[in-house]
Parts: C-alpha cells; sequence; structure tokens
C-alpha cells in the first residue's frame, strides 16, 4: 500500500535523524516491528480524519518547537500522600532523585535495563498491546513511541501494593524532546495505583500498556503539570480481565499542545472501565482527548467524563467511541463529554461515537457545550458571594463530575486544590 | 430600612415598562405584606432590588438605610443586609449546600470587615438553625437544592436567611408549594427572626401565611403599582373577594 505523500513526507522527515538503540533479541524485535508499522501507517498529518480537530504537525515534526520553563508548585501535588516517587528528568530517569525502587507487593525495573535481557515477561507486552491498540484506528504516535523508546517503568504487581508509585516527570531543557514507555501488569487479584505529575519535556511522546488480570484493579491520576508551551502526545492501551477494575483520571491545565489517547479492551466479563479527565486552558492551549473502549465481553461497565473549561481562545477536544462486539451483551456504556465555554473566542469541538452489535445493552452519551448559568451565578452573587469566586464555584461545580472519579479521597482533595488555585491565580 | 419611591423598571432586551411607579417604606421591625394577581410585577421587585441583570430602572430610586442600592453589585446589596428568598430557588449541581452556606456567609463578614467564621462555629451553627427547620443532615450535604422538593427549597431558603441575618428580608412567595406542616415551620423561622432593627418584605398569594406572619401592613400591588395599602383586614378582603372589587375601586 502507498502512503499519501503528505504522510509519507511527514514520516521520512520524522525518521531521519532517529536512532534506535540496540537491545535483547525480543527487544530488537518488537522495535523493528513497530518501526515496521509506523512506516506502513504513516505519521498523521492534519488532513487525517482521526487529526481533523487536532494539528499533528507539532507532534510529528523533527525538531520541536522550544518551551520556555514554568514555575512549579511550591507543594508538589500528591505530597501529603505516603508514595514511592520515581523521577524522570526531561524523560531520563534520576535514580539519585527517585526513592529506591522496592515496593511490597510490586516488581519495579527500569524499561532500559528489561529491554537489555535476553528473556523478560514485559516480551508479552510491550509494543502488544499498542499493536492491538492500531485497529480499528491507526495510532502511529504509539507504534513510534515503542519502536523508539529506551526508558520508563516495567511494572507487575503481584499483590496489594503497599503504596501508590508515583511518576514526577520534570521538564528542564527548552528543547527536549521526550519519549517515555511504562509497561504495567496487574496479576491476578492485584492492587496498584499509579500517580504522574509533570509536564516531563518540552514535547513529550508517552506511552503506557497495561494489563490488568482477572480481579485485578489499576488506579491512574494523573496531572500534565503547569507549563504553558510544553505539547504532549499519550497513549494508554489497557486490556482488561473477568471482573478487573480500571479508573484513571488525568488532570490537564496549561499546555500549548495535549492530545491524550486511552484505548481499553473489555476481554473478560465484569470488568469496569472508568476514564476521566478535567482539562483547564487560558488563551494558547488545546487539548484533545481521544478514547476508545472496546467491550468483548458479558455485562461490564464503561465510563468516560470528560469536562473542559475554556478561555481566552481556548480550544478543546473530545472524540470518544465505545465500540460494542456482538457478543458483549449487558453492556453498560457511559460517554459525557462537556465543555464550559468562559467567553465567546473559546472553542469546543466534540465526536462522541456509538457502535453497538450486541442487542441487550444500555449505552447512553452526551456532549454539551455552555456558558456559566446566569440564574445560579445571581443566585449565588445575591448571597453575597462576590462575582469571581461565584463563578469558581460554579466552574468548579462543573467540574465535579469528573473530580468524582478520582476514588481515592485525600488524592481528590488534592486535585481539587489545584483546581481553586489555577482559578485564584486567574482572578489575580 | 427600605425607602422604593416612583420605581419604574422596564425590560432590558424588550421595550416593556413593567413596574411603573412603586412606592412603599418600611420601617424597621416592621412587616409589609405584598399581593397582587399574577403577572402584576412582584417578583420583577423582588429581583430588581436584589440586582438582577435583565431590567432598566428608568425612573425612581430605592434605598437601604439611606444608600442608594440600585447601583451596587447584587453582593454588595447582600453585605449591606439584604436577602431575597427566591420564588424559584436555583439548583447548583456540585456544590455542596454546607459549602455554599459556608462561603455566603463569609463572604459577608469578609465584605463588612469581621472575622470568618472557623468551620467549628459554623458547624454548630448552622446544626442548630438546620435542626429548627427540620433540615437533615443528609439535605446540608447534599448539593444545593438538586432534588429537594418544593416545599425542602424553601425551608432551605428561610436556613439561608437564619444563616446571613440580614436586615431587610424580601420573601417571594415563600408560602407557595408548602403543606401545612412546612407552612408553620417557615413562619416559626420567620417569626424568630424578627426583631426591632429587621424588616420584612413578604409577597404572598394567600391570606394562610399572614396568620403565622402577621404584617403590620398589607400592600395591593396591580400592573406594576402599588394600588392601595391598608392593615391585616386587607388580606382577608381579598381572601374572601379576590381582585375584582379593590381594582375597580381604584380604576
Ligand atoms: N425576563 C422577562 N422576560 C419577559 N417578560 C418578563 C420577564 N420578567 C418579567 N416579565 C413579565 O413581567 C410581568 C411581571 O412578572 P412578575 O414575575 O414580576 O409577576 P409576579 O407579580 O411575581 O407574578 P406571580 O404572582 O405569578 O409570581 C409578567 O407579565 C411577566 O411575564
Ligand atoms: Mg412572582
Amino acid at each position: 500500500m502507498v502512503l499519501p505523500a503528505l504522510n509519507q513526507d511527514a514520516t521520512d522527515a520524522r525518521l531521519a535523524n532517529m536512532t534506535m538503540s540496540d537491545g535483547g533479541v525480543w527487544a530488537n524485535t518488537a522495535r523493528e516491528s513497530a518501526l515496521a508499522r509506523v512506516k506502513a501507517m504513516g505519521l498523521p498529518t492534519a488532513r487525517d480524519e482521526y487529526w481533523k480537530y487536532t494539528n499533528p504537525a507539532n507532534l510529528v515534526m523533527a525538531n520541536p518547537p522550544e518551551a520556555a520553563l514554568h514555575d512549579n508548585d511550591s507543594v508538589p501535588l500528591y505530597d501529603g500522600i505516603d508514595r514511592l516517587k520515581v523521577v524522570f528528568v526531561d524523560g531520563v530517569f534520576d535514580a539519585d532523585a527517585s526513592d529506591d525502587l522496592s515496593l511490597e507487593g510490586v516488581e519495579i525495573e527500569r524499561l532500559a535495563d528489561v529491554l537489555e535481557m535476553d528473556i523478560h515477561w514485559a516480551k508479552d507486552l510491550y509494543g502488544v498491546l499498542e499493536a492491538r491498540g492500531q485497529t480499528p484506528v491507526e495510532r502511529p504516535l504509539a507504534a513510534l513511541n515503542t519502536a523508539y523508546a529506551s526508558d520508563g517503568l516495567v511494572i507487575r504487581a503481584t499483590g496489594q501494593a503497599s503504596k501508590p508509585i508515583a511518576l514526577i516527570y520534570k521538564h528542564e531543557s527548552t528543547t527536549s524532546d521526550a519519549i517515555l514507555h511504562h509497561v504495567i501488569r496487574v496479576e491476578e487479584g492485584a492492587d496498584l495505583t499509579v500517580l504522574e505529575n509533570g509536564p516531563a519535556a518540552a514535547r513529550f511522546n508517552k506511552a503506557m500498556e497495561v494489563d490488568v488480570a482477572d480481579k485485578g484493579a489499576f488506579h491512574h491520576v494523573r496531572a500534565q503539570g503547569r507549563d504553558h508551551e510544553r505539547r504532549a502526545n499519550t497513549h494508554i492501551f489497557g486490556r482488561l480481565g473477568t471482573e478487573s477494575i480500571f479508573k484513571s483520571f488525568t488532570l490537564t491545565a496549561n499546555g500549548r499542545l495535549t492530545r491524550n489517547e486511552v484505548v481499553l479492551e473489555l476481554t473478560g466479563d465484569d470488568a469496569q472501565a472508568h476514564v476521566a479527565g478535567a482539562a483547564l486552558g487560558d488563551g494558547d492551549f488545546h487539548h484533545d482527548d481521544t478514547v476508545f473502549i472496546t467491550h468483548d465481553a458479558v455485562n461490564c461497565e464503561s465510563r468516560q467524563v470528560f469536562k473542559k473549561v475554556l478561555r481566552n481562545g481556548a480550544v478543546g477536544v473530545f472524540q470518544g467511541k465505545i465500540l460494542v462486539q456482538p457478543d458483549a451483551q449487558k453492556t453498560d456504556g457511559y460517554q459525557i463529554s462537556q465543555s464550559l465555554l468562559l467567553d465567546d473566542d473559546s472553542q469546543f469541538l466534540a465526536k462522541p461515537e456509538l457502535e453497538i452489535y450486541a442487542d441487550d445493552v444500555a449505552c447512553s452519551h452526551g456532549s454539551t457545550s455552555g456558558a456559566i448559568d446566569e440564574d445560579a451565578l445571581f443566585y449565588l452573587r445575591s448571597r453575597g458571594v462576590p462575582e469571581g469566586p461565584a463563578t469558581d464555584l460554579l466552574v468548579l461545580s462543573f467540574l465535579a463530575e469528573a473530580i468524582d472519579e478520582i476514588e481515592d479521597e485525600a488524592i481528590a482533595d488534592d486535585i481539587l486544590s489545584r483546581l481553586e488555585g489555577w482559578l485564584a491565580r486567574r482572578r489575580g | 430600612m427600605l425607602e422604593i419611591n416612583n420605581l419604574h423598571v422596564k425590560l432590558e432586551e424588550e421595550d416593556k415598562q413593567i413596574l411603573k411607579g412603586v412606592d412603599l417604606s418600611l420601617e424597621p421591625g416592621t412587616v409589609h405584606a405584598i399581593m397582587g394577581p399574577n403577572g402584576s410585577g412582584k417578583s420583577t421587585l423582588s429581583y430588581v432590588l436584589s440586582g438582577r441583570d435583565g431590567y432598566e430602572v428608568t425612573d425612581g430610586a430605592a434605598t437601604l438605610e439611606g444608600e442608594d442600592i440600585l447601583d451596587l453589585d447584587p453582593e454588595e446589596r447582600a453585605a449591606a443586609g439584604l436577602f431575597l428568598a427566591f420564588q424559584y430557588p436555583i439548583e447548583i449541581p456540585g456544590v455542596g449546600n454546607m459549602t455554599f452556606l459556608r462561603t455566603a456567609v463569609n463572604a459577608q463578614r469578609k465584605a463588612r470587615g469581621e472575622e470568618e467564621l472557623s468551620a467549628g462555629d459554623f458547624l454548630k451553627i448552622v446544626r442548630e438553625k438546620a435542626k429548627s427547620l427540620k433540615i437533615d443532615a443528609d439535605m446540608l450535604k447534599r448539593p444545593v437544592n438538586v432534588g429537594f422538593s418544593g416545599g425542602e427549597k424553601k425551608r432551605n431558603e428561610i436556613l439561608q436567611m437564619a444563616m446571613l441575618e440580614p436586615k431587610m428580608c424580601i420573601l417571594d412567595e415563600t408560602d407557595s408549594g408548602l403543606d401545612v406542616d412546612a407552612m408553620k415551620l417557615v413562619s416559626e423561622g420567620v417569626n424568630a427572626l424578627r426583631s426591632e432593627g429587621r424588616a420584612f418584605l413578604v409577597i404572598t398569594h394567600y391570606q394562610r401565611l399572614l396568620d403565622h406572619i402577621k404584617p403590620d401592613v398589607v400592600h395591593i400591588m396591580a400592573d406594576g403599582r402599588i394600588v392601595k395599602s391598608g392593615g391585616p383586614e386587607l388580606a382577608l378582603e381579598v381572601e374572601n373577594n379576590g381582585y375584582a372589587d379593590i381594582l375597580a375601586e381604584v380604576a
């Protein structure tokens, strides 16, 4: 098959200066086949249907634009939570800044080491879930990640993890172009929480493959830092076994360009997948949540809850799909995507989709875009709450359904306080 | 307390005059009632006084304790001591009733240069006042007015009033949708707040509420004007004969 010229050019330009690392035989094979996928699919351009609302040029080009650094929070996110800290600076593991990688109930290794090994269980996952996620929709930037990633973590939870693993992504170089790839296996009945925080790099390409075995539980809360100029595209590929749980929440405040893709497959009966996000943009902000959930088993539940608050010309995108395969009876699928536009310059583009081949299912989806409710605002002000704080309260109330998806109360409170900070800073 | 002179109000968006010269004067410590046919402008008056958008004052004035309020923001009017219990209280999903109350109380204290209430003190006061209005802990936790029954919403308005301790209380049809027991609760709530320094403007269609909250003066509003004022007996007259006689008499 011949690629369209634009995709071919974009692919050639990007691959020209990239060199693939050499590692164990299985790793080299995984990388070679990922590269073959990249070449066959071609890197995306603005002409591609799946990139209709988000121009991928800056994510694809060989040398990304610089991104200024931004002050970090004086009190880091998750500060009050007992956690195992793993630090990456511009996409490179920082052993000195990290805790010892040992945790009860979990095995943690560096991807860099694992890729060197002759034999490792990660062989069955690395690039495998990513490759599965290439149909029915192509995600070439994820294949690019598999081909060229040399750092990240390989995590295997064998029991109840004694505390969350917190991945801290520091951005210290204005020109950094980082690729990270994490492989996570939650064994039968095990329970793991992974937290992420930080902008990571001027440009960040991250992939995370998560395999949750029967009765396993995976919890994920991420925040993408406060940098204004950084660009990121991320992929989460998840496979869920019987009676397993997968819950992921993302807070995105600021960032010139973000595309977060989540691709989940419910392969075992009675599994539960929740993905949620709260995005806040002010000005030069383009945020895209692209979610694809496939139900391939009986009596599973999935929820997508995405909320965006946009002002001063910020742009929000949501492409969400629920695909229910013929045998996935008793599927309960829910999807809501909403934006709160704080002025007329901001924009929300949504493409919610349901594709259902089973007959006994309950699926619902909704997408709305609106302004602050003037009646509610007046009600609050008539009780003495000034316009600024009253507006903030209504913004938080708009985001509440997404925040509610965070199960851990302490983490939810911390995320909420960051939202409040973001809003308060904008009031001066 | 509240002085309204020759107040003329039209809709901002349309050329429609709604208030056509309202005059009212409320002394501290008094209760005035306003009755009047549907659409006569009672709610409009209460909204204009509390600062809702969408209305344009074309003539006249309104002062609270001598201060012109019509140019103030709604929150400034609230801090100055004005309170409106809404005819249709607004639902605010995602904001806990308790958070809402505390935010409001502390915002007003701050605006007046007073110290904010501590979480503990606040909780104690809310619990006590909620109890007398039969508002349970669950209702305090739930999002503001969401899923509240009509009567629960009205009781919640009175709870807000009790917490904010305003000087000038306007109640817009707080009795509508209340069962007999709730009506008693609400009236007791209002009566508990009656004091020398506080005035009430009670908008209602029914004499029944005025049996519980005894007004000093009753006004009849029709077509954007106060057309008749009198004692409590005026409310009885309306109850028995409707508005036809009164309107004919003033026409
Ligand atoms: N925003 C608006 N747009 C159009 N018409 C309005 C608006 N606000 C008020 N009106 C009109 O103004 C008139 C007075 O309305 P208002 O709500 O003040 O009456 P009311 O005396 O409170 O009636 P009720 O007893 O039914 O509550 C009505 O004819 C109403 O339709
Ligand atoms: Mg009315």
